[in-house]
């Protein structure tokens, strides 16, 4: 099935998520289209990054259900890691594997899942390196790169599995000051490309340049969601309001 | 004084070919210590395996009851007494090969040590590597394989190693199966000797160099593995 801009990519229905007694998700429907560039803010705890993690059910939602390219990947019979190829996933503190080189790091995944020869995925590794800048680092280990090199370097190593959309878990949270710029650069060039992508982040900034909707959630639900220049100057949700005014 | 200690060495080691006790000993030792690891490592990796499945996942419930009864039994009891039930008890009706015996008790002691050296390992891998593995597609099996198991295995070289050594002393207990290991061999020479000195002596600067011998090899291959650390 060939999927068009504009077709419906990810669909999400009645998601909810209770761990113990907390209800981090309490019945969140949406649609994310191909070509979208999605980004969820809210306050801390207000089930952003759960949503975000049922995605791919990295999270397992305990009701509801999750259609990726038409098919319900919340179905147990569905072979879920196959899938989960198709959407990169992006953490906030990387998540590089430390005991493999930078090159390993992004040829592990294609080599071992799609079956590429050693030489075909690392010349296509070299190649994003290059999109990165960070060609020169193919040799070292991650424990040798500064923070925005890490996430710029998890970025491509999502990105090597040619995914059709990109999941974006507050990845410049864990970085410093001077280091967001170069991480949301790249984002931002994803994003002109063409990539779907789904970002949970507190950079206002990179919300109203580059979303093609925001999303605010609290209390594990949708409060209100718009495109960017309406979210954030005509806010109707109380909450939103406040959230707004104290983060802007 | 120096006479005598010459008179003493000869009377212990050259006369009957007495040596021949510490040397068939040696290779005793030798012989169980290598395959009880070779036991050890692959029923604590399993046991591992099964223990941290069951903690991530929930699966394998049965196993891991299994599993932690075995590990209870063994590190709740001391290990000669488990040599001694596998001999008399468990084998007690058959004639078997007392090496084998000796092979299967230290290992499956072992195991239980080893189980959970590398249990810690694997949980001391953080879950966003985890997660990581599972996000790009990799299955369970694969995640474990590809990204947690080399990781957790270079976190516990030290206590590996340092299990295995513990291992090597404690095939010392042999002789109470009357196998002859080293340290039995040793002894028979005192009993024939009526010298405590220096067969006793010999056996423990033997122990000595074997375990200063496996140090040295382990560190080398802990430098080789910490090459990724900068």
């Amino acid at each position: 099935m060939t999927i068009n801009k504009g077709d419906t990519l990810i669909r999400v229905e009645q998601l909810h998520k209770i761990f113990g007694e907390l209800h981090a998700l309490n019945g969140v429907s949406d649609e994310i289209r191909k070509g979208e560039v999605v980004v969820i803010v809210g306050p801390s705890g207000s089930g952003k990054s759960t949503f975000l993690r049922s995605l791919n059910l990295l999270e397992e939602p305990s009701r509801g259900k999750v259609y990726f390219e038409g098919v319900d990947i919340t179905d147990k019979k569905v072979d879920i890691n196959r899938h989960r190829r198709k959407m990169g996933m992006v953490f906030q503190h990387f998540n590089l594997f430390p005991h493999k080189t930078i090159l390993e790091n992004i040829t592990l995944a294609p080599t071992k899942l799609l079956g590429k020869s050693k030489e075909e995925a690392q010349k296509h590794a070299m190649e994003l390196l290059e999109l990165v800048g960070l060609e020169a680092k193919a040799n070292a280990y991650p424990s040798q790169l500064s923070g925005g090199q890490k996430q710029r370097i998890a970025i491509i190593r999502s990105l090597a599995m040619d995914p059709d959309v990109m999941l974006f878990d507050e990845p410049t949270s864990a970085l410093d000051p001077e280091m967001v710029g170069e991480v949301l650069e790249l984002m931002k060039k994803l994003a002109r490309d063409g990539m779907t992508m789904v970002v949970v982040t507190h950079e206002m900034g990179f919300a109203k340049e580059v979303a093609t909707r925001v999303v605010f959630m609290d209390e594990g639900q949708i409060k209100e969601q718009a495109e960017p220049g309406e979210f954030f100057e005509h806010p109707k949700d109380p909450r939103l309001q406040e959230f707004l005014s104290k983060i802007l | 004084m120096l006479q005598s200690l010459q008179d003493r060495f000869v009377l212990n080691f050259i006369k009957d070919d007495r040596w021949m006790y510490i040397a068939d000993g040696l290779k005793v030792t030798l012989l169980v210590t290598f395959f009880a690891v070779l036991v050890g490592i692959v029923l604590g990796f399993l046991v591992a395996v099964v223990r941290s499945t069951y903690d991530k996942t929930g699966k394998l419930k049965l196993l891991n009851i299994l599993c932690q009864v075995y590990l209870t039994v063994i590190r709740g009891t001391p290990v000669v007494v488990q040599l001694l039930i596998i001999y008399f008890v468990i084998f007690g009706s058959v004639n078997i090969d007392k090496i084998f015996v000796a092979v299967m008790a230290f290992g499956l002691n072992s195991g239980a040590y080893v189980a959970e050296i590398f249990r810690s390992g694997i949980m001391s891998i953080g879950g966003g590597q985890f997660e990581a593995g599972r996000s790009l597609g990799f299955n369970y099996v694969q995640t474990m394989r590809y990204i947690i198991m080399p990781q957790a295995f270079k976190n516990v070289l030290p206590a590996l190693g340092n299990e295995f050594i513990v291992l090597l002393k404690e095939t010392s207990v042999a002789g109470y199966i009357a196998l002859q290991d080293l340290t039995k061999g040793g002894d028979i020479i005192r009993s024939r000797t009526y010298d405590a000195f220096m067969p006793l002596i010999a056996v423990a600067i033997i122990y000595l160099v074997m375990v200063l011998i496996f140090t040295k090899l382990v560190n080398m291959l802990e430098r080789r593995l910490r090459s990724s650390d900068h």
